[in-house]
């Protein structure tokens, strides 16, 4: 730690006892980019699993919307230590999504509009843990906050939780995404405080 | 490690932060240090400052221009106290800087508190004695936004060779010939050295202010390897 | 995936100069003055003039002709991770101040 700055506490509320180890409550919602936005408009949007099997599922903007949806509140923990709680997002859950997907891979490989990418385990897009959320407290989910659609896998650092996003690879193999083959971590489980690798 | 040693009001959003380090190795004009705040719980966040004054001793400045809803710059313009320990890293940066060794003319142009890292070179020029022919081009929003402007009225008449110009984006002062406006072609044109004389170009300020005044200067035939720049932006997560 | 050619916002980025301070945590020599040829368009220029997306998890420095990641760096507690998979070279000038 350095040398403490008298008097400064940062633009942030103390620590709150439920929230994972190292992190700090924030009422805003910081704004988090590793490039330039992408503003991909609905009629040209398009969401597409490609299987370890080389087949590929294609979901249009329209497509999507015809699926049932799902609002969930949640808690979100960004790796740069901040937690925004009770949010609310509308999206389609993975589970609808990977219904009719056949496949026995293990790993993800997510993808997005603008070149990111970022991997998890299968298992964790799964049992009510992942939507493609494409409303945030109700509005349309702004290009800032990942619109028109992000992933959203709230039990993992918010890294995981593509902006932006426009299909997942299934593979054998795991396959670190962007920050994940940059020193941080596969898993990234913010309750075991996995930031880092190694940690 | 730094202590503040004392702190001087620019405009009414600027402050000029004093400070001594111990063991300070000198600078260059244009570097900057990067400055680390931690509280009390561990949490810390850092940001770039340029540094303003010419490299002498251990005492060094940063003129601070004040975001108010930013989360550094409020703490540094009105919570930190004379004596406090401020932690920073540098001098860093070594594209952005003037060497008073280098004879050729000089053409700064400035954009708001872009003035913090030319006017260290401003400073360096005179404190080392150097006859290098110097430029200034300064655009403020209002004449009240001016920094180190009594500074910069006495040095345009003592300093030999440096001549200062102003432009006025949103309000000029009284009896100013001319509306408030937008630096221009013509600003460049007439306030700086021509592309034939082989100037050294720095330009400092937001990032819109960069670029127009970047692409100005090569449009008026500067080599783009003697236009140098550096854009405020976010400097920390 | 094929690239997505927009449109798209440039959004909050600083420049190159950003980089010094973290960079100079690791190397002996300043690299903001150093010229680095981009993997993606080959286009070279000055570390100084890349452009840096500071508000992530890392610092993502990107091509200011094609905005393909020329240099990523995490600043972990005890440990940097700096990537250059998008630059095929660096010159480092040398023997100046």
């Amino acid at each position: 730690m350095g040398i403490v700055s008298p008097g400064f506490h940062g633009r942030r509320s103390a620590a709150a006892p439920e929230l994972p180890p190292g992190q700090y409550l924030t009422e805003d919602f910081p704004v988090l980019t590793a490039g330039p936005t992408p503003r991909v408009p609905t009629d040209a949007w398009e969401f597409t699993v490609v299987t370890e099997a080389g087949q590929r599922y294609a979901w249009s903007w329209a497509d999507l919307m015809a699926l049932p949806g799902q609002t969930v509140t949640v808690d979100l923990h960004c790796v740069t230590k901040w937690s925004k709680l009770g949010t609310t997002w509308t999206g389609v859950s993975l589970d609808t999504l990977l219904e009719n997907v056949e496949t026995a891979a293990d790993y993800a490989l997510v993808h997005s509009y603008g070149g990111y990418t970022t991997n998890l385990p299968v298992e964790d897009l799964l049992d009510g843990q992942a939507w493609i959320a494409f409303k945030y407290e109700g509005e349309d989910l702004a290009p800032a906050h990942g619109g028109p659609a992000r992933l959203l896998v709230p039990h993992l650092y918010l890294w995981k939780s593509a902006k932006w996003v426009r299909g997942i690879q299934l593979l054998n193999e795991d396959e670190p995404g962007f920050w994940e083959s940059a020193g941080y971590h596969d898993y990234g489980d913010p309750w075991r405080e996995q930031r880092y690798q190694g940690d | 490690m730094a202590r503040l040693v004392e702190r001087r009001a620019e405009t009414p959003s600027a402050q000029t932060l004093v400070l001594d380090v111990p063991d300070w190795p000198g600078h260059l004009p244009g570097q900057h240090v990067d400055v680390r705040l931690t509280a009390e719980d561990g949490y810390s966040t850092q940001r770039s400052y340029s540094i303003a004054s010419a490299s002498d001793g251990s005492r060094l400045e940063l003129t601070v221009q004040r975001v108010d809803d930013g989360e550094v710059s409020p703490y540094l313009a009105d919570v930190l106290a004379v004596g406090d320990p401020v932690e920073l890293r540098g001098p860093v940066g070594g594209w952005f800087v003037w060497r008073h060794t280098d004879t050729a003319p000089v053409t700064l142009v400035a954009g708001g508190s872009g003035i913090v890292p030319l006017m260290a070179m401003v400073r360096t020029r005179r404190a080392a004695g150097s006859k290098a022919l110097f430029r200034l081009l300064y655009s403020v929003r209002t004449p009240q936004d001016c920094i180190y402007a009594d500074e910069l009225r006495s040095r345009a008449r003592d300093d030999f060779g440096l001549d200062v110009a102003y432009v006025y984006s949103r309000q000029a002062p009284q009896g100013w010939p001319g509306e408030p406006r937008r630096l221009g072609v013509a600003d460049v044109n007439t306030h700086g050295w021509p592309a034939d004389f082989q100037p050294a170009c720095f330009v400092c300020g937001p990032t819109g202010f960069v670029e127009t005044v970047a692409d100005i200067l090569i449009a008026l035939g500067h080599e783009p390897r003697r236009v140098r720049t550096e854009r405020f932006g976010p400097s920390g997560p | 995936m094929t690239p997505f050619h927009g449109p798209y916002d440039d959004g909050d980025y600083a420049d190159g100069n950003a980089l010094a301070g973290p960079l100079r945590e690791i190397f002996a020599v300043d690299l903001t003055a150093a010229s680095g040829r981009c993997a993606h368009c080959g286009a070279e220029g000055p570390v100084a003039l890349l452009r840096v997306y500071a508000h992530a998890p890392g610092l993502v420095a990107r091509c200011p002709s094609c905005t393909e990641v020329v240099m990523r760096l995490v600043r972990g507690p005890n440990s940097a991770w700096l990537d250059l998979r998008g630059a095929t070279s660096i010159r480092i000038p040398l023997g100046v101040e």
